[in-house]
This record gives structure tokens, C-alpha cells and sequence, in this order.
């Protein structure tokens, strides 16, 4: 610590600390005790608030009950666990081999780095109009393709069983990029010297992906995983704009629940609770996957 | 020789259909943007539309106050970069380079938020800027970027790395911290400003959920949620809503490619430094 620190402490600090302090006590901490506060209550978000005068009333944990107890909930879980199944593996396998792309040496390389990142680089919004037209049934570029190869094309977001996949494929496209730049971080820290061991040994381009590249980018896999399990959970602008939450409720997540019952039906302390379960799922996974990565992740010693 | 050219055959083949395949959706948006209302709903489809017509263009104009639009997005940018990296960088100086009680514990506590999404705390963050009167305008919009962990702790990490035998010469010549913030760690902070810059920049061009919840006025509304608003009124207007989308993607990637060669020149100075 250099000489200043010596006479300064608080006084001097808090200028520094104020615009900083400020943020997170107005828009941080104020905001999740109010939200806590209000999941126990029936407020609707118009009535003046007025505890003496018991509004909003107390409710307990009637909203909690009431979500965890109907049919919409589970729904929701269900419409988001179909997209972490699908959405996980393609986002690794697609971001894995862009990345080992990306790591080549050849000439133009850069160009195609620039050219992955694009869709990362576009708004939400923008990229779902695109893919809500491009997937359009009839008029759309994809079931075109598809036809070219003599497959006929599903009703996408207009059919129950193929909108989530849909929003999937919008997903891997808006992702990729970034997760492809998060692995070649990973594929420059592997030290050269374990594939020329693995070339000695006579392992093939295979066997040494397989046996080298995988397990030392276990680290990264791991940390990328977990990042798009809590993103599964946020989905909101791909939903907002592809499918509005249908067709019936096909595309229904927490996000857009939350969303309409606060601003649509103006159930703030309802849609305040379902918030909450919702940061518990988040917390609950964050702390599940940093038990069990001790368990299976390679280091690199 | 056949397997010389193996590998680059190998790469240049895949990445070029991998790119083709991320490129397929832009190529479709630019387009449809060039289509005219009938050729839309033409088959068979148009992958190049066979008269261009810049209907759409004309009417994302018309029909919404769009080049207001754009302004706002650049206005609502700009000054949240500002305001996120001014506040972060004054706050990871004293978390870096400061000694007061409870540092430690405070800045666990900026970590922590990290935690917590934004998901979480919107419906009351919109009650606070209720009570403040801050509905619609810009000041609710921008406010909440005074705090962001994540620019807090990039900088404060890189702030640790700086020599403190740099601060203890300027304190001899009798340098406050003011003056030590500004004329120095600011400057040796350049290149993470600039990639924290660019990451602030995209953020708020980018944002939909919160001006969604703080925006109901067109004049104010910022790129994504002008569009989202546009998508539910001419739902099948793509040459309109491609239109639209394209504008607003064209300055962001620019501001990407610009900023690139920062990034590089930044890598730079800190390998010197180093």
C-alpha cells in the first residue's frame, strides 16, 4: 500500500465510493427488499400505498402457494426446460468447433472472427423480427431451404411443438459468436507442448481433441454451461417478439409471466413472488454447479 | 503435397459455411428490406428481390418519429458508457488504492449483486423511479448505470496491477487523490476503459426490458423498443420492420469494427507496460 492510504480512510473515500453508493442503495438493495417485501402482499401496483389503512394487504405466502400449486407454473418450467435440453448441447457444439476454427493460424482468420461475432452484436429485438420472418411458414427463407433438399418445412412458431425450437435456433445463432470467443480464450491458454507429446505418441487430429483439447477446456465448458443454464431462465426479447408466449402457451417462460402479470394485470406482489422463485432457481443451480465442479473438472495443474 | 493443403482446404471450407450460415439471416433481413408490400407473399420466394423498392425505408419513417429514434438510442448510449464507467472507475480506485474500514466487505457486497438479475429487481427498481417522478424521461432510463459490478470489478482488478511506487513519487510532489485519479490511473486505465466502454455502449444500444417497463412516449423511445412497438403494430410489414432493423444494427457494428483497432493498440501498451 503506498504512503496515501496512510492518512486517508473513509473521508477521503467516500467521495470516490458516492456516485457507486448511491447506485447500489437506491436501484440495488432498496429494489430486493421491496420486491421481497411486496411478494408477501395482494398489491396491485395503483393503489396508493397506505399500511395503516392495510394497503396492499398481507397475504403470506398465498402468492408463493398459489404459483408452486397451479398448472401455469409448471408449464412454464416445462416450456424451459425443453429449451435448456436443446438449446445446451447445440450452443456447445456449435461454439466448441467455431472457436477451434477461430484458433487456425491461416491467413484471413480475423475477417471470420469479425463475421461470428455480427449476430452478437445485434439487438434482441432485431434478431428475432429477422428470424420471425426467415422462419415464416410459408413466405420464409428456412422452410425454402428445407425445400430445396425436398423436406418439408414445420408451421415453426405457429405450431405448438416446433416454436421453442425455433426460438432455440434464433439462440445458437445470437450466441455463438460469444461463446466461440469465450472458448478460444481457453484454446490460447493450452500450452502447445501437450500436443506434441500427444503427435509423439501418435494420437490422430481426433484423439487429441478428444483426449487433449476436451479435457483442458473442461474448465471453460463448465463456467459456459453454467452461464447458459441462468440465461435459459431470462429468456425474455426472443419471446417477447417471436411468439408473444404462444401459441397456447407453448413458449411461456418466467421472464414473460413475470413481465405481464406486473405490467399487463398489474399483480405487482404475484409477479414479485414469481421473481423470487425465480432468483432461487438461478441461485439454486449457481450453487449446485460450483459443488459438483470439483467432481468432474480437469485443471490444468 | 496433397497434405499440405489438407488443413487449409479443411478450415477455409468450414468456416466459410458457418459463416455463410450466420450470414443467411442478414442476407434475408437486407432483402426483404428492398422488397415492396406484394413481394412479401410472393411465390415461389424471392431470395433477391426482382424489383427493389425502398417502400420500407419510407415507412419506418413515416409512420413513427424513427429518426428521433435514433438519436435517443445514441443519446441513451453515449451518456450511459459515460456514467457507468465514470462511477465504476471513482469506485475501483478507492476499492484498489485506497485503505478505509470495511473495504473488503463492501466491495464483497458489489460482487454479491452480481447475483441477483435484473429480472429480480425491475418491478420495484420501476416503483423507485416511480416515487421519483422519472417515468419516461431519460434521467430513470440512464440512472440505474450508475452502479455496474461487473465495471467495477474489471477495473479495480486492473487498477491493483498498477505500481503503488507511481502513487508514492506523486504524493511527494504533493498530489491528492484527486489528482492521482485523474492524471494518472485514469490515463494508465485507457485500455480496459475502452473495452468496458464498447461492452456499456452495446449494453444500453441493446437493451429492451427496462425501457420497455420506463418508455411509453414514441418521442423518447430508444432503437429495440421503437421496433418491438413496430413488430406489434405492422406485424407484417417485414420490409418495414427489416428496414428499421437494419438501421439499427448498421452504427453498432461500425462502432464494433472502430473500436477494434483500439483493442489491439491497447494490448499493446499494456505488453510495454508490462
Amino acid at each position: 500500500m503506498p504512503r496515501v492510504s496512510k492518512h486517508n480512510g473513509w473521508f477521503a473515500a467516500i467521495w470516490f465510493l458516492l456516485p457507486c453508493l448511491t447506485g447500489l442503495i437506491l436501484f440495488n438493495l432498496i429494489p430486493v427488499a421491496g420486491a421481497f417485501t411486496l411478494s408477501f402482499t395482494d398489491w396491485d401496483g395503483l393503489k396508493p400505498i397506505a399500511p395503516k389503512d392495510g394497503v396492499p394487504a398481507f397475504v403470506g405466502l398465498d402468492n408463493y402457494a398459489s404459483i408452486l400449486g397451479g398448472d401455469e407454473f409448471w408449464r412454464v418450467l416445462r416450456n424451459t426446460a425443453v429449451y435448456i435440453v436443446l438449446y445446451i448441447p447445440l450452443i456447445l457444439i456449435a461454439s466448441i468447433a467455431a472457436a477451434m476454427l477461430l484458433h487456425r493460424p491461416y491467413r484471413g482468420v480475423s475477417v471470420y472472427r469479425v463475421l461470428f461475432y455480427i449476430p452478437v452484436l445485434t439487438s434482441w429485438v432485431a434478431g428475432a423480427l429477422i428470424f420471425k420472418s426467415i422462419l415464416s411458414p410459408e413466405y420464409g427463407g428456412v422452410n425454402d431451404l428445407l425445400n430445396q433438399f425436398g423436406i418439408k418445412g414445420p408451421g415453426w412458431l405457429y405450431d405448438p411443438n416446433w416454436a421453442m425450437p425455433g426460438i432455440v435456433l434464433a439462440s445458437i445463432w445470437k450466441d455463438m459468436g460469444f461463446f466461440a470467443l469465450i472458448f478460444l480464450g481457453g484454446l490460447q491458454g493450452i500450452d502447445s507442448s501437450y500436443y506434441e507429446a500427444a503427435k509423439i505418441d501418435g494420437a490422430g487430429p481426433w484423439r487429441r481433441f478428444r483426449h487433449v483439447t476436451l479435457p483442458l477446456l473442461s474448465p471453460i465448458t463448465f463456467f459456459v454451461t453454467v452461464i447458459c443454464l441462468i440465461f435459459s431462465f431470462q429468456l425474455f426479447p426472443q419471446v417477447m417478439i417471436m411468439t408473444d408466449g404462444g401459441p397456447h402457451g407453448a413458449t411461456q417462460v418466467m421472464v414473460e409471466r413475470i413481465y405481464r402479470y406486473a405490467f399487463s394485470y398489474f399483480k405487482m406482489g404475484y409477479a414479485s413472488a414469481f421473481s423470487f422463485i425465480l432468483f432461487a432457481i438461478i441461485f439454486l443451480f449457481t450453487w449446485l454447479q460450483l459443488k459438483l465442479q470439483k467432481k468432474w473438472v480437469h485443471y490444468d495443474a | 503435397m496433397l497434405r499440405r493443403y489438407a488443413g487449409p482446404f479443411f478450415f477455409y471450407v468450414m468456416a466459410t459455411a458457418i459463416a455463410v450460415i450466420v450470414l443467411i439471416p442478414f442476407f434475408w433481413m437486407i432483402s426483404t428490406s428492398l422488397k415492396s408490400k406484394g413481394a412479401l407473399t410472393a411465390v415461389p420466394i424471392e431470395w433477391i428481390p426482382e424489383e427493389i423498392s425502398f417502400e420500407g425505408y419510407r415507412k419506418v419513417f413515416d409512420v413513427f418519429p424513427f429518426a428521433r429514434t435514433i438519436l435517443n438510442s445514441a443519446f441513451v448510449a453515449g451518456l450511459t458508457t459515460v456514467v457507468r464507467l465514470a462511477a465504476a472507475a471513482m469506485a475501483a480506485y478507492a476499492f484498489a488504492k485506497m485503505r478505509f474500514r470495511g473495504r473488503d466487505i463492501l466491495f464483497a457486497a458489489v460482487l454479491a449483486t452480481m447475483m441477483i438479475p435484473q429480472q429480480v429487481t425491475f418491478i420495484p427498481l420501476f416503483l423507485v423511479m416511480k416515487e421519483l417522478q422519472l417515468i419516461n424521461t431519460f434521467t430513470g432510463l440512464i440512472a440505474p448505470s450508475i452502479f455496474n459490478a461487473f465495471a467495477i470489478f474489471m477495473m479495480r482488478q486492473h487498477m491493483r496491477t498498477v505500481n503503488d511506487a507511481y502513487l508514492d513519487a506523486a504524493v511527494m510532489d504533493g498530489a491528492t487523490h484527486r489528482t492521482i485519479f485523474v492524471r494518472l490511473m485514469l490515463p494508465l486505465s485507457a485500455p480496459i476503459l475502452a473495452t468496458l466502454a464498447v461492452i456499456a455502449f452495446m449494453d444500453a444500444w441493446n437493451d429492451y426490458l427496462w425501457p420497455l417497463v420506463m418508455l411509453s412516449d414514441p418521442n423518447k423511445m430508444t432503437l429495440p423498443l421503437a421496433l418491438s412497438k413496430l413488430s406489434g403494430q405492422y406485424a407484417t410489414d417485414y420490409n418495414t420492420l427489416m428496414a428499421g432493423s437494419l438501421i439499427s444494427i448498421v452504427p453498432i457494428v461500425a462502432v464494433y469494427l472502430a473500436a477494434q483497432k483500439h483493442f489491439k493498440a491497447g494490448l499493446q501498451v499494456g505488453g510495454v507496460k508490462g
